[in-house]
């Protein structure tokens, strides 16, 4: 090595340029994993091009007519399509381009993806008139509109059949939110209401109360509400008998004729008629849909809001227990405890815990919390409900106290280290002026260790809320038919079931029924999880710096 | 320069202020009294045997070379040491004629009849009038008034109110190192004690904050019974009516700050006033 060289690397420069490289290397996959997420997962709501396409089947069968969105394409050897049975013609070179097409119409033609190969397509165009209806089961409809029938009878055709279906739309969505909220809010609080009675009188007999004279006023209450749900129930029925008589022709592809109930569309739209202003409109209409409705057909379609809302709750149900109880057992190890052999061995078990595989505490969850106690719970204070568990079945506070358990290593650790970096000079000066040692503690000592505190709560929040594995035991449902928080005493339901966006994420990409439909929702739903993280972590940053300016002593 | 002129200029009487202060020990009211105070840690002694009175109303100093053990006595005064588990004590410390290590005695009222001031500047990190609140506040003293007076009170009598009055929501992390000792002061008189222990209270210091807080211990020995540890012997004559010398654990010689600094008794403190070792 000359002489240049090797005052190069004794000057340190190597070094820098590996540290350098190395976080760059970092910022790169972090950078490149958060923009493929954003682009699979935001693009989907993009209103697409809608094809309409004579082609060629490749198994010689004769001309097609096809209507679709082009939702993939990749390049593949003619070689390999030839083998695989595909009339192609001669001279078209080694590869060839062929394009997933999403044909929806799951109802009519059972499939709704199918691969085309480039060279068969006879002729392509993107109609303005294609109409695309997102609808409430079946998926995605395309076709041409035909006429608007009432009770069967065409009442409107052509283009102005358009802007009549837009306002019946208006109108039915209209309906359908009222229909919501009977079903939801009102049916659903009389249900509660009657079960809450079915239980009082369990109990009543469970205790020997049940003496004539309270067993019919509970009936009095019970058929009062039984008279209320059969008038909702009218009303109910009076509702989707509005919504009913509407439907509307469709000329979907190869010249199929289709009727279609106006109930069932959720939104009719024509993509290719579309201005950018519009498209955007559309966009952001799709993308608030996602984040505040509820999931549709087997969560493949419409919102995600119960996720959000379910992991949100279960992260800040954990931050409340994880943080007290944390701190406490810091401030023991710390601060009272004799400072020996024991509590050196309580001091590694602690810090083990963290290393231990999450699923290992669902599985404890699940025997200890909700097995044993929420058994007994239900054993003491639900005997009415049995043999149908209340808190021994999987649920929201299970699931919190399990991740408690998972993070409160880290919020330990994290107080134990900010309580020793206090220096003992605070310590003395305030047990100088007559105060003791608690005294001491509430007054200086733990103020001055928040931020360390909120250190520890930053990290357990950011792994209690990407935690998936031991939810799956301890309480997440892939569909919970209500939120944990309603309407009904006692408006908390910690014992419910609820989504999480780490499993929806799961389910929806893995054990949903039509994956290649619900694939951008994977995208879109990671996208969103990573966004509820960042926006938890945030907030506790921003107020462990609140506390750090008011205490900055420390960082001196 | 011969040795017996190099004492005398250090011993000049103009800087021994407290050289025509009151000199006779024995006359004095005694507020602490000291007898045959043994103290280990572990099985180390760092106190041997000590017996003294602490005269009320004065300033006495504590001086020797370092690991003496002159903070360890001052530190039992107000049970300090209390906080090292390995510490024994053997003897008696009694304030006002009351055994403060007797098991009815709480430790936490001790300490607000004997207040400290430390090496290093000790704010809390609050505002300067939450600082000298603090002792009150854990009285239990709510009153806003009452809280209001105190606080200026005590930053009047430890010469900080003028420059603070202003900033008194201010943290007190944002002043200077005299400041925040004097301020530290403050907080101690707050409670009204009756010693005032200070350690080295102004080792940390520059000259002039230095000036003021001596400045200071001479106004406050009209009320308070001082107790101060200092390694810097011109401070010691300078403030101290009383002198103690200690060397490795043991009380050598306690007189007069005048007569300690002009005429020891011991050779060992004629050796240490004037330099020759520590």
């Amino acid at each position: 090595m000359n002489k240049h060289m090797a005052d190069w690397w004794q000057s340190g420069v190597p070094w820098i340029w590996l540290n350098a490289a190395a976080v760059s290397a970092s910022l790169v996959m972090v950078v490149g994993l958060l923009a493929l997420i954003a682009y699979n997962g935001l693009g989907h709501f993009w209103p697409h091009p809608v094809w309409e396409l004579e082609y060629r089947a490749a198994d010689g069968s004769g001309m097609q007519h096809l209507i679709g969105e082009i939702t993939d394409e990749e390049e593949t050897s003619v070689e390999r399509m030839r083998h695989a049975g595909a009339q192609l013609p001669e001279n078209i070179g080694e590869d060839l381009d062929r394009f997933l097409l999403k044909t929806g119409n799951r109802d009519v033609s059972g499939l709704d993806f199918r691969w085309i190969l480039g060279p068969l397509i006879v002729k392509r165009d993107k109609p303005e008139k294609l109409v695309v209806f997102e609808r409430t089961e079946w998926g995605n409809f395309y076709g041409f509109l035909k006429n608007i029938k009432q009770d069967g009878k065409v009442v409107s055709e052509g283009e102005a059949a358009w802007s009549e279906l837009q306002s019946r739309l208006d109108e039915v969505a209209a309906v359908r939110k009222q229909i919501r909220h009977i079903e939801k809010s009102e049916i659903g609080a009389v249900n509660y209401s009657i079960e809450q009675l079915r239980l009082d009188r369990r109990r009543l007999e469970l205790d020997g109360d049940d003496t004539p004279e309270r067993l019919a006023e509970l009936q009095r209450r019970r058929d009062a509400l039984q008279a209320e749900f059969v008038g909702l129930q009218k009303k109910l029925d009076a509702k989707y008998r509005e919504i009913a008589g509407d439907s509307v022709t469709m000329t979907a592809m190869n010249a199929q004729e289709v009727d279609i109930p106006v109930a069932k569309i959720v939104r009719a739209y024509r993509p290719n008629g579309m201005n950018a202003l519009q498209k955007a409109g559309f966009y952001l209409a799709k993308l608030w849909e996602f984040v505040s409705a509820d999931p549709r057909e087997a969560n493949t379609e419409g919102g995600i809001f119960p996720a959000i809302f379910g992991t949100v709750t279960m992260v800040m149900l954990m931050s409340i227990i994880v943080t007290p109880f944390g701190v406490v057992a810091a401030v023991y190890l710390r601060e009272y405890a004799r400072q020996g052999a024991l509590t050196r061995l309580i001091r590694i078990a602690v810090n083990n815990l963290a290393g231990v595989p999450s699923i290992v505490y669902g599985v404890f969850g699940l025997g200890f919390f909700i097995y044993f106690l929420g058994g007994n719970i239900d054993q003491l204070f639900y005997p009415e409900a049995l043999p149908s568990p209340t808190f021994g079945t999987p649920g929201l506070m299970w699931a919190s106290l399990t991740l408690a358990l998972l993070t409160l290593p880290v919020v330990i650790v994290a107080t134990e280290e900010g309580l020793a970096r206090i220096p003992s000079s605070i310590r003395e000066g305030s047990l100088a002026l007559g105060a003791t040692k608690a005294e001491t503690l509430w007054r200086t000592v733990l103020p001055m260790a928040s931020p360390a505190m909120m250190t520890g709560l930053i990290l357990a929040v950011a792994r209690a809320a990407g935690e998936v594995a031991p939810l799956m035991l301890v309480g997440v449902v892939k569909l919970a038919p209500s939120l944990p928080l309603d309407g009904n005493p006692p408006f908390i339901h910690l014992d419910r079931k609820f989504m999480h966006l780490g499993f929806h994420i799961y389910d929806v990409g893995f054990q949903s029924p039509n994956v290649e439909a619900a694939r951008p929702l994977v995208y879109a739903t990671a996208l969103l999880l990573v966004l509820v993280i960042l926006v938890l972590n945030l907030a506790a940053i921003s107020i462990r710096n609140r506390l750090r300016e008011r205490y900055r002593e420390l960082e001196q | 320069m011969s040795m017996e002129m190099k004492n005398a200029q250090n011993l000049d009487p103009r800087i021994i202020g407290s050289a025509l202060g009151p000199t006779d020990l024995g006359a004095e009211d005694h507020c602490i009294t000291v007898r045959d105070l043994n103290l280990f840690y572990g099985d180390t002694q760092a106190l041997k045997g000590i017996d003294m009175d602490i005269a009320r109303k004065r300033v006495t100093a504590f001086i020797g070379p370092s690991g003496c053990g002159k903070s360890t006595l001052l530190r039992c005064f107000n049970r300090m040491n209390d906080l090292v588990s390995s510490v024994r004590l053997e003897g008696k410390i009694e304030l006002d004629g009351e055994d403060i290590n007797a098991p009815s005695v709480r430790v936490a009222q001790l300490r607000q009849r004997v207040g400290m001031v430390f090496q290093k500047p000790n704010p809390f990190p609050k505002s300067v009038y939450e600082n000298v609140a603090y002792g009150l506040r854990l009285q239990g003293i709510k009153s806003r008034r009452t809280l209001d007076d105190i606080v200026e009170k005590a930053l009047r009598g430890a010469a900080l109110w003028d420059e603070v009055k202003d900033r008194l929501h201010d943290n007190a992390l944002g002043m200077s190192g005299g400041q925040q000792q004097r301020l530290v002061i403050a907080r101690a008189i707050a409670v009204e004690p009756e010693v005032l222990l200070l350690d080295e209270p102004a080792s940390a210091l520059d000259p002039i904050s230095t000036l003021k807080i001596e400045e200071l211990i001479d106004e406050l020995k009209e009320r308070y019974t001082i107790v101060i540890v200092t390694h810097n012997m011109q401070q010691a004559a300078r403030v101290s009516d009383y002198t103690a010398f200690m060397y490795l654990g043991k009380l050598i010689e306690y007189d007069a700050t005048s007569k300690i600094f002009t005429n020891p008794g011991e050779k060992m403190t004629e050796d240490y006033v004037t330099g020759r070792y520590g």
